[in-house]
């Protein structure tokens, strides 16, 4: 905004093709996981890895269509700052499983 | 208080859970806070009118989109909270100070007010002191030391702003509206669940931190996006000024961290309004995993407040040792690697929750760890120090008291990092003191070392030396004796947050660190002091050159204050310390032969209204006044929607009143040449006097 230029590379803004295709995707996905879970075709440990399935997908499809990543160049900062991300969640989410399954068996002692 | 409140279970459709009785009336002490609110209040908003000056306030400063004004705001807003936070502190070192008794009754507070206290006092120290004076630092200084116009979202930054002060504003309220948590300042559950939290402290505090918490998420984004596209021209990473490094660090963690907090929160929520059982263990629910969670946040947190202290210790011990910074680089990647550990070592905040000896174990090394960078750090500043002309004016003062703290602090924490010491060590006064102990004396005397060495940039004008001095002495002394005794206590078995014990031998201890607090006291009123005598004197402490430290990096190439555009024309780097490079080769101050026309943001009135709106809205969600709260998200929602349909947002300022004002600039730039020549001091022949323009 404040410097004399217009215009800073970096991220493209996309278009309404662009758009949509994202929103329908992410509509499909989530309408997916909850049916599956409403209609009870899978449950218990199946239905967890497919709902963590669309999830991840749907991750992926508002990276690509919502905030327009791609590997491209100009976009070096954009995917340095995700791959910082991306080792710090998983970081953090195996940290607390190994951290809440080491509670709970600790809980059990005894059996 | 508590003791004393209706509990509404079916709150009124028009008034929600609020009734006569939310008032404290019968609390004298409490009244006599609020009259003294009401009439400090009616007294201020007098004279504004009296003056005429809120068309003045509102157009140069509520909807300013300047950063230099939002960091000084911060900084006012940090200062205030500050007053509160240490009341609250003096409240509990006295009443810790006399309450030896058997039984509940001694001292003068009751348990659910002293509960309320300590909550107050580490909530508002740390997210309404500690991060809107960093935050206010950095919004001073970062643009400016990478020579940039503003930031990359300026109207976010105004946004980030408001809705921190919101945050602030709903704590305050709580003190005269309701109650506020008595829960400690991270509410776990199930303490802070509806069950034994039934009225509103909680919800104050859900919503105060989640409000802010959403601007300090939007202020990390757009610092980070500031830093990494915003740099002048030959102002490659690794020239980088260290502020400007350990700030994009900092908020580098913010954007990570911040969001962990916002869904805690919101889980919270959810479980005290909806009947979930996210934390509580009917349904499935656990009140570990909020622990767990709340950590993960709250241990980058902690970074996030002393890493941008370590930059300002590095900018000032190069400029009084007047010395390039020992090891710059080793000084970079050591923050960087504290930034990724500090991801990796929350556990230890809970080491005696259960788990087992190979979970405790990679903890305690991973934080054992983080000392090998932090101490790194350390001797690069010792080392730059090291046969320097080392001048003690009073930033290096903070900075000296703070390499002494700071070490102690630091070793306790390692200390508190073997599990098995941790296992005597938790939830005692020893914990206490620790975290005072890094905190104060590392981040907090960081913000006033910064404070003292930046303050002539952002006003004009220098902060009294011998008074500042004077403030760093009696913080430092009162430290020591304040806290010291709580590792003692810590030792004795003395467990934290007590509102009265009955081992008559700890007395003596709680009464040194009683005393310690009152030399804090002191302390404290002499920056205010400071500060006013300052602004009284400023003439005599005028900055004429825009360089009054003799420093050696890009922010201090500029006039003091900074024109709103800070820089005529967008300097080109070539060394790391920018400034002290053009020095050398007698470029400083070169007056460009033309100007172009700037491209600026304009200011808007968005930022304060959208906050304006979320604190309707968390007022009436604390309250449950359901069509308030519709009331105040709709308000949010369209003022943002026609915020983004409005076309003017940023305008150009033309080349005469560039012109006009950067005569101005050399002109006063001369008159101190000079003075310094001469040796005289600045003012006494009435030098230019718009100075101060911006400090009033």
């Amino acid at each position: 905004m404040a410097s004399t230029e217009k215009h800073h590379g970096g991220a493209a803004h996309g278009s309404l093709k662009e758009y949509t295709i994202g929103l329908l995707l992410c509509i499909v996905l989530t309408a997916f996981s909850f049916g599956i879970v409403m209609t009870e075709a899978v449950s218990g440990t199946t239905a967890v890895i497919v709902i963590l399935i669309t999830a991840v997908a749907q991750i992926m499809v508002q990276l690509v269509f919502f905030l327009h990543m791609n590997t491209s160049s100009d976009q070096i900062w954009n995917n340095t700052s995700a791959v910082f991300v991306v080792v710090l969640v998983a970081i953090l989410i195996v940290g607390s499983i190994w951290i809440m399954a080491h509670l709970n068996h600790n809980m059990m002692m005894g059996h | 208080m508590a003791s004393n409140y209706t509990l509404v279970t079916d709150p009124h459709p028009l008034y929600g859970k609020l009734t006569l009785d939310s008032f404290p009336y019968h609390d004298p002490v409490l009244v006599t806070t609020f009259a003294a609110v009401v009439i400090g209040s009616i007294g201020i908003l007098g004279a504004i009118t009296y003056f005429g000056k809120w068309k003045y306030l509102w157009k140069e400063w509520f909807t300013t989109v300047d950063h230099k004004k939002i960091g000084i705001m911060y900084i006012i807003t940090s200062l205030i909270m500050l007053i509160r936070g240490f009341s609250d502190a003096l409240l509990m070192r006295s009443q810790q100070a006399m309450a030896v008794a058997s039984e509940s009754g001694a001292g003068y507070l009751p348990p659910e007010h002293y509960d309320q206290i300590f909550t107050a006092h580490g909530v508002i120290m740390i997210f309404f002191v500690a991060m809107p004076f960093i935050v206010g630092l950095m919004n001073i200084i970062v643009p400016l030391q990478i020579g940039a116009r503003d930031v990359a979202f300026p109207f976010l930054n105004s946004l980030s702003f408001w809705l921190f002060v919101v945050g602030a504003l709903l704590i305050n309220v709580s003190l005269f509206v309701g109650e506020f948590a008595a829960t400690g300042w991270l509410a776990y559950p199930p303490l802070s669940g509806v069950d034994y939290s039934p009225w509103v402290g909680v919800d104050y505090w859900l919503w105060s931190l989640q409000i802010s918490g959403i601007g300090t998420l939007l202020t990390g984004v757009n610092f980070v996006v500031t830093i990494l596209r915003m740099r002048a021209p030959g102002m490659t990473l690794m020239k980088m000024p260290v502020f400007t490094w350990t700030s994009f660090c900092a908020n580098g963690l913010i954007v990570v961290a911040f969001p962990i907090l916002t869904v805690t929160l919101t889980l919270l929520t959810l479980d005290r309004y909806m009947g979930t059982h996210f934390f509580t263990s009917d349904m499935g629910g656990n009140q570990m995993m909020y622990v767990n969670l709340i950590w993960a946040w709250g241990h980058p947190e902690v970074y996030i407040l002393i890493l941008p202290a370590f930059g300002i210790f590095s900018e000032i011990t190069a400029t009084f040792s007047r010395k390039r910074l020992f090891g710059y680089t080793s000084l970079i990647w050591a923050t960087v690697v504290i930034m990724l550990l500090s991801f990796v070592v929350w556990l230890h905040h809970f080491f005696t929750m259960g788990a087992g000896a190979s979970v405790n174990a990679f903890f305690g090394i991973a934080t054992m760890v983080i000392a090998i960078p932090t101490g790194v750090k350390l001797f690069n500043w010792l080392f730059t120090m090291y046969k320097g002309r080392v001048e003690y004016t009073s930033p290096m003062w903070w900075t000296v008291a703070f390499f002494l703290t700071f070490s102690i602090g630091g070793m306790t924490g390692v200390m508190l990092a073997i599990p098995a010491a941790n296992y005597v060590l938790h939830n005692s006064l020893f914990l206490v003191a620790h975290f005072h102990n890094v905190i104060i004396g590392g981040a907090l005397f960081g913000y006033f070392a910064g404070l003292t060495y930046w303050f002539p940039k952002a006003t004009g004008f220098k902060l009294d030396e011998t008074l500042g001095k004077w403030a760093c002495g009696f913080w430092t002394v009162g430290f020591f004796l304040a806290f010291m005794p709580l590792y003692v206590l810590g030792f004795m078995g003395m467990t934290r947050r007590l509102n009265y014990y009955d081992n008559p031998v700890w007395n003596d201890w709680l009464m040194v660190a009683g005393l310690g607090a009152v030399i804090i006291l002191f302390g404290i009123l002499t920056q205010f002091y400071q500060i006013f005598a300052s602004i009284r004197d400023h003439k005599k402490n005028r900055d004429l050159t825009g360089d009054p430290w003799d420093a050696r990096t890009l922010e201090w190439t500029t006039s003091s204050p900074p024109p709103f555009y800070n820089f005529a024309k967008i300097p080109h780097v070539r060394d790391r310390d920018h400034f002290h490079d053009l020095k050398k080769y007698g470029l400083a101050h070169k007056r460009p032969e033309s100007y172009e026309r700037i491209h600026m943001p304009k200011n808007t009135w968005a930022g304060i209204v959208i906050s304006g709106f979320s604190l309707v809205m968390g007022f009436a969600m604390v309250w449950h006044i359901w069509w308030m709260a519709i009331a105040g998200t709709l308000g949010m929602l369209v003022s943002w929607i026609v915020y983004a349909f409005e076309r003017k947002k940023d305008y150009y300022v033309e080349v005469a009143e560039i012109e006009a004002i950067e005569e101005k600039r050399y002109g006063k730039l001369k008159k101190g040449q000079e003075l310094e020549r001469t040796g005289q001091q600045p003012g006494k022949d009435g030098a230019a006097d718009d100075a101060v323009a911006i400090s009033i």
